[in-house]
Formats: structure tokens, C-alpha cells, sequence
């Protein structure tokens, strides 16, 4: 089991070095993101008054946007120098690899969406203050079920064709209840008086996503790692 | 806790890719202490045979065995005790030398992160440019580095993929030094080429692939130019 | 199994002759008219979708974790099936609501939950058909993840949809309706079977053509 962190642990910060030198994942898929949130500003809202929901919506919506780009532009780097074998070739176990990946895609992202709340509270004038522990637990719960599926399918489409389409395609239908579950609990917190027992219920929903998904992953990452 | 071995034994190996027989029935076996060299032209399977036995690929039909174990028996561990180096070189461009070095001697669980690293550079003879990033290397120098980095956790079956490509003369010369170091180190080492001019002096023993099958493998010896010539012509035939 | 086939499939052709016959001979719902029966071909395609969804998943958990390719062949004939059958849902699904609620598309739960598992296996065909080689594993995942999301998919479109005041989907089966509909539900997953039966055996041939132009080369 340590030994399984270990690796995990290594493969993380390796990639958090290479991303904290030339920061090139981070600045676009911020920027993306923040562009995204002005795109769906501009088509919902009406008259300077957003259409109900609309800030928990299009919170949601650039996170799974962003965090394609991400899952996409990580492992392309891999795929450029081809050093997804050599991390295979190790003798750790192949799911530690997947989680180490996991963790500094989930990092990289935690960081898109401390930039993204504050801006989408802004202009929206979403009182995200409120209930800050629970939407946290959302967040979290959210994009760690949204990683976990999109780092399994983004390596293994790494040998496939038509790799920067098929990604979306495959991972959307399948985190569409992500996107439900955070978008209700969102909302739900966005109320006059925040619903929290709701709020719970979507919290809970996506804690048992990730444990099944996660799980999913671990068990057939091998297998569909190897040809 | 690594998997230790003499020999590899290629029992029978198919490879199909789609409708393409990419290996057909290969039998090969490498002892400890010999430089094998798998000649062919492009296409001949060499890369497959060789991403099999690093175990990156599942034979069709057929096994690899290590010792007297294959690979699915062996598990993880037997990772420990293969070292590949491919055609890509699988280095970190965005790394230095050093990092790249220390990240997969760490990766490896190789005890004693700092020796085994500075010990690699110095082989590499890299020392200098230990501390630059991989990216402004030649292709020479990229080459030196990722030997090393194939060579960190002292594998005993080392595969190597056109390891002289783009390397010059100099350069050429000192990985045969090294290679026939290893050789007599008791290690395993299979060389995919096709200079035949390097093979000549460094292989102990040859086996020609053509169209997927072993053509030949028998020991190296002064007509191996005409032979491998007779052998791809007969391919093209 | 090969010798059953043919008198099945004649089996299944009466059954269906019959069932038009059988249908309208059922009562009239009170409210809805002549477009309710078409509730008669939807709710067992829906059973057929959900069945294909988990074969398919089962298939290629199979496939994965035993190297089978024969499971292999079931899963993808299951997943063409899910796609053929969900597309009847979505098609008839509308008919009945524009009829009940005077629009096509109400995002009520059912339909919504069978549209996104339609959806994922969609995907499950295109990345086997768009993949390039290897693409079998790569959709073999999409089956088992898509499969895994059921459950998921249902509680939270449901809970999604019930902050909107829905109409009552769920009908009753009055005495007179319960015959036409496990007649036509009857019929229905026969004709599955066989159906199921022959795209598996196509696989099939095509694996031994395959291995026919491998043994060429020997």
C-alpha cells in the first residue's frame, strides 16, 4: 500500500514540476474557463439580469469544459514523448500511475476553480459566501468524480485515433450526473436561505459517485492499458 | 525482490495486428553474457518482438518466458529486471537531466536516490549539463542519458530499439564500450539495428527477421554482411 | 441453439402478425385515445434497452477482464441492439407526449434517463467505429462505465426533475390491457433474442475471415 502511494506520490509531483515551469495548462485552461463563463453570460443574460440558476449553471459547465482541456493537454504532453510507456514499464503497481495523474489533474483544476468561484460570484452576484462548506464539498466531490472518469478514458485514448474528439464524447454522457448533482446543490445553496438538507443530498449523491467510479477505474485501468 | 533470470526463451511467438502478421511463430533464446542482434529490414517485426519481451505488448499466441517463468506469472516485479530503451526516448523535455534522472530512479525504488544518479551522469558523461533541461539537448546527448536512465535499476535483460540512430562515430563507439562492458557484467542484451557495420564488431550472435519470422540466428561471424544481404533479398523476392 | 432459429424467427413473425390484432382489441385508455396503444411497443422496447444496456456492460466486463473475444462479439451485438431498441423509446416516447401533455419533449424523468443512456452507448459505438485498432477496449470501458452510471443517471435526473411539478407517467394497467401488453413484451424480447443472436454470429464470421487472412500469411 505505501508502496502504491509512493509511486502515486512521484508520478504527482513530477508532473506538478513539469506544469510549474512552463505553467502553460494552467494560464490556458484559466483563461479558457474565464472565457467560457463570459460566452454563456452573453447568451443568459438578459437585459444586465441573469436567467434564474444561470451563475450555478454556467459555474458547473466551464469547470467539465475546462476539465477536458486539461485531461486532453495533459496527456498529450505524455503522448508527444511518449512516456506514459516508460511510467507502464515501471514495477509499481500500473493503478498507481492513474492516481498520481488523478491527483495532478484534481490540483490543477482546484486551482482553475479558486479563480473560477470568486469571478462567477462577481459577476453574477451569486452569494457563494453563504454556505463556503458546502459548496467546497461540492466542488470537490464534483471534480473528483469528473477526473476520475476523464484521466481513465483521456489514457487510454492515448493509442486511439480521433483522440481529442472521442474524449468528449465518451466522458459528457457519463458525468452528466456530475453535472446534475452540481448544479441542483449549487443552486440549492444559491437560495435566499441556502437549502442546505439539499444541498447534503447532491453532496452525498457525488461522494458515492466517486467511490463507484473511482473504483472503476482502479479495477480496469490495467487491462485497458495494456494492448 | 526483483525477478532474476540466465535466459529468455521466445517460445513460439505470434503477434497479429488486424489481419497483418506482425511476428509468426518466433523462437529465440538469450542467455546471460551475450549481445544478441535482431537484424531486419523496415517492418520485419523487430520493435513488436522487442515491445513484447519489455512486456508493453500481449503475444497472439505463443510466450515469452524469463527463466523458467512468464510474464503474467511474474508480475510487477519482473519490470524490475527489464530496461528498454525505444525509439522514442522517453525523457521529460520540460526536466533537467538530473530530475529526469532522479524521477525515475525514484519511480524504480532504487535505494539511494543522489549515488545512483550522480553515478549515471557521470556515464553519460553529463555531468556538466546536469542541471539544464532536456529540451536543448542534441540528439547524441538525449541518447547517453536515456541509456542511462534504462540502465538506473540494473535490469538484467536490457533491450535496446536502433540505439545507434543519430549517433556519431565518437558517440557510437562508446555505447559498444558499454554495451560490451554489460555483456561481460553477465547481462542480457538485445540490440535492434540495422548498421551493420557497428553489428559486426559487437554482436556475439544474430537473428535475422523478415516479414514477421526468424529467418536465421546463429553466431556473428565475418560473411554476416552477405548473409543479412541474401536474406533481405530473398524478403524482397 | 442454430437448429431453434429458423422456426423462432418464424415463431416471433406470427407473434408480431398477431400483435397489432391483439393491441387493438385492448380497451380505450379513458383520455388519451387511439396514440396510448403506441404505449404497447414502448414500454417493452424501454425493457429491451435497459437489458441491452447491461448485457452489453456484462459482455465487455467479460471481454476486458478475460480476454474473451466471444464476449466481445455479444457486447457490441448488445450495444447495436440498445441503440436500435432506445431509438423505437425516443421516437414513441414523444408521439405519447404530445398527445398527453400537447408538447413532444417534457423532460420527464423516464424518457430524459433513457435518453442519456441511449446516448452513452451511442458513444459506445462511435469510439469502436472512430478508434482506430484497439478500439474494442476502449468501448468495452464505455459499456462497463455507462452501465455503472444507471443507477446515477436515474437518481439524479428523477431528483432533477422533481423540483418541476410533473404529470403522472406511470399508468395503471387496467385488466383488459394487462393480455395485449406481456403478449407484446412476450414478443418483443423473442424477437431480441434472435435478433441479438444473428449480429452475434455476423461477429463471429467476420473474426474467421479474419483468421482466414492470418492463415494466409503462414
Amino acid at each position: 500500500m505505501t508502496q502504491f502511494l509512493r509511486v502515486a506520490w512521484i508520478v504527482m509531483r513530477k508532473d506538478l514540476t513539469v506544469e510549474v515551469r512552463s505553467r502553460e495548462i494552467l494560464y490556458t485552461t484559466v483563461f479558457f474557463a474565464a472565457s467560457c463563463v463570459l460566452v454563456f453570460a452573453f447568451a443568459l443574460v438578459r437585459e444586465g439580469r441573469p436567467m434564474e440558476d444561470a451563475a450555478a449553471g454556467i459555474l458547473w459547465i466551464a469547470i467539465a469544459f475546462a476539465g477536458t482541456l486539461a485531461l486532453g493537454r495533459t496527456f498529450e504532453r505524455e503522448r508527444q514523448t511518449e512516456t506514459l510507456r516508460a511510467l507502464m514499464l515501471a514495477p509499481s503497481d500500473r493503478p498507481a500511475i492513474y492516481v498520481g495523474k488523478l491527483l495532478g489533474i484534481l490540483l490543477l483544476l482546484g486551482v482553475v476553480e479558486l479563480v473560477l468561484v470568486p469571478m462567477v460570484a462577481l459577476l453574477f452576484n451569486a452569494p457563494f459566501g453563504a454556505s463556503l462548506g458546502w459548496l467546497i464539498a461540492l466542488l470537490a466531490g464534483g471534480t473528483l468524480g469528473f477526473v476520475s472518469v476523464g484521466t481513465l478514458f483521456a489514457a487510454m485514448l492515448v493509442r486511439a485515433r480521433s483522440r481529442d474528439v472521442l474524449l468528449p464524447v465518451l466522458l459528457y454522457p457519463i458525468t452528466i450526473p456530475i453535472i446534475i448533482a452540481g448544479v441542483r446543490g449549487t443552486v440549492a445553496l444559491l437560495q435566499a436561505v441556502p437549502d442546505e438538507p439539499m444541498a447534503r443530498f447532491w453532496a452525498a449523491l457525488l461522494v458515492f459517485f466517486d467511490v463507484v467510479f473511482v473504483t472503476l477505474a482502479l479495477w480496469t485501468f490495467e487491462p485497458l492499458m495494456t494492448e | 525482490m526483483s525477478v532474476d533470470f540466465d535466459c529468455v526463451t521466445v517460445d513460439n511467438l505470434s503477434r497479429n495486428f488486424g489481419r497483418r502478421r506482425a511476428l509468426n511463430r518466433v523462437n529465440l533464446t538469450c542467455r546471460a553474457g551475450e549481445i544478441v542482434g535482431l537484424l531486419g529490414p523496415n517492418g520485419a517485426g523487430k520493435s513488436t518482438l522487442l515491445a513484447i519481451l519489455s512486456t508493453l505488448l500481449t503475444p497472439s499466441s505463443g510466450e515469452v518466458r524469463y527463466g523458467s517463468v512468464t510474464a503474467i506469472a511474474s508480475g510487477a516485479a519482473l519490470r524490475g529486471s527489464l530496461g528498454l530503451l525505444g525509439h522514442d526516448l522517453y525523457l521529460y523535455p520540460e526536466l533537467t537531466a538530473r530530475e529526469n534522472l532522479e524521477f525515475f530512479t525514484r519511480l524504480y525504488g532504487c535505494p539511494d536516490v543522489s549515488a545512483v544518479v550522480d553515478a549515471a551522469l557521470g556515464r553519460a558523461m553529463l555531468r556538466e549539463r546536469a542541471d539544464d533541461l532536456v529540451s536543448g539537448f542534441s540528439r547524441g546527448m538525449r541518447q547517453r542519458l536515456a541509456l542511462e536512465r534504462a540502465l538506473l535499476h540494473q535490469p538484467r535483460l536490457l533491450l535496446l530499439d536502433e540505439p545507434f540512430t543519430g549517433l556519431d562515430d565518437a558517440s557510437g563507439q562508446a555505447l559498444v564500450a558499454r554495451l560490451r562492458g554489460l555483456r561481460d557484467d553477465g547481462r542480457i542484451v538485445l540490440v535492434a539495428t540495422h548498421d551493420l557495420d557497428l553489428a559486426e564488431g559487437l554482436l556475439d550472435r544474430v537473428a535475422i527477421l523478415r516479414d514477421g519470422r526468424l529467418w536465421m540466428a546463429e553466431s556473428s561471424s565475418a560473411s554476416l554482411r552477405e548473409r543479412y544481404r541474401d536474406a533481405v533479398a530473398v524478403a524482397r523476392a | 441453439m442454430a437448429r431453434a432459429f429458423t422456426p423462432l424467427a418464424v415463431l416471433a413473425m406470427l407473434l408480431f402478425a398477431i400483435a397489432p390484432f391483439y393491441v387493438a382489441s385492448a380497451p380505450d385508455e379513458q383520455t388519451m385515445g387511439l396514440i396510448q396503444r403506441v404505449f404497447y411497443y414502448h414500454v417493452p422496447s424501454a425493457m429491451l434497452l435497459f437489458l441491452s444496456a447491461f448485457v452489453c456492460g456484462i459482455g465487455s466486463a467479460v471481454f476486458l477482464f478475460k480476454r474473451s473475444a466471444a464476449a466481445d462479439r455479444v457486447a457490441v451485438a448488445a450495444g447495436e441492439l440498445a441503440v436500435a431498441f432506445g431509438l423505437i423509446v425516443l421516437i414513441t416516447g414523444p408521439m405519447w407526449a404530445r398527445k398527453a401533455w400537447g408538447v413532444w419533449w417534457q423532460w420527464d424523468a423516464r424518457l430524459t434517463s433513457s435518453l442519456l443512456l441511449w446516448m452513452m452507448f451511442v458513444a459506445y459505438l462511435l469510439v469502436r467505429r472512430y478508434g482506430g485498432p484497439g478500439s474494442e477496449k476502449l468501448s468495452a470501458a464505455m459499456a462497463i462505465f455507462g452501465m455503472a452510471n444507471v443507477p446515477f443517471v436515474y437518481v439524479s435526473v428523477n431528483f432533477w426533475r422533481t423540483i418541476h411539478p410533473n404529470t403522472n407517467v406511470v399508468m395503471t394497467l387496467g385488466s383488459g390491457m394487462r393480455g395485449p401488453f406481456w403478449f407484446c413484451a412476450a414478443s418483443f424480447l423473442l424477437l431480441y433474442v434472435l435478433l441479438l443472436t444473428l449480429r452475434r454470429r455476423l461477429e463471429e464470421q467476420r473474426a474467421s475471415v479474419e483468421q482466414l487472412y492470418l492463415a494466409l500469411d503462414d
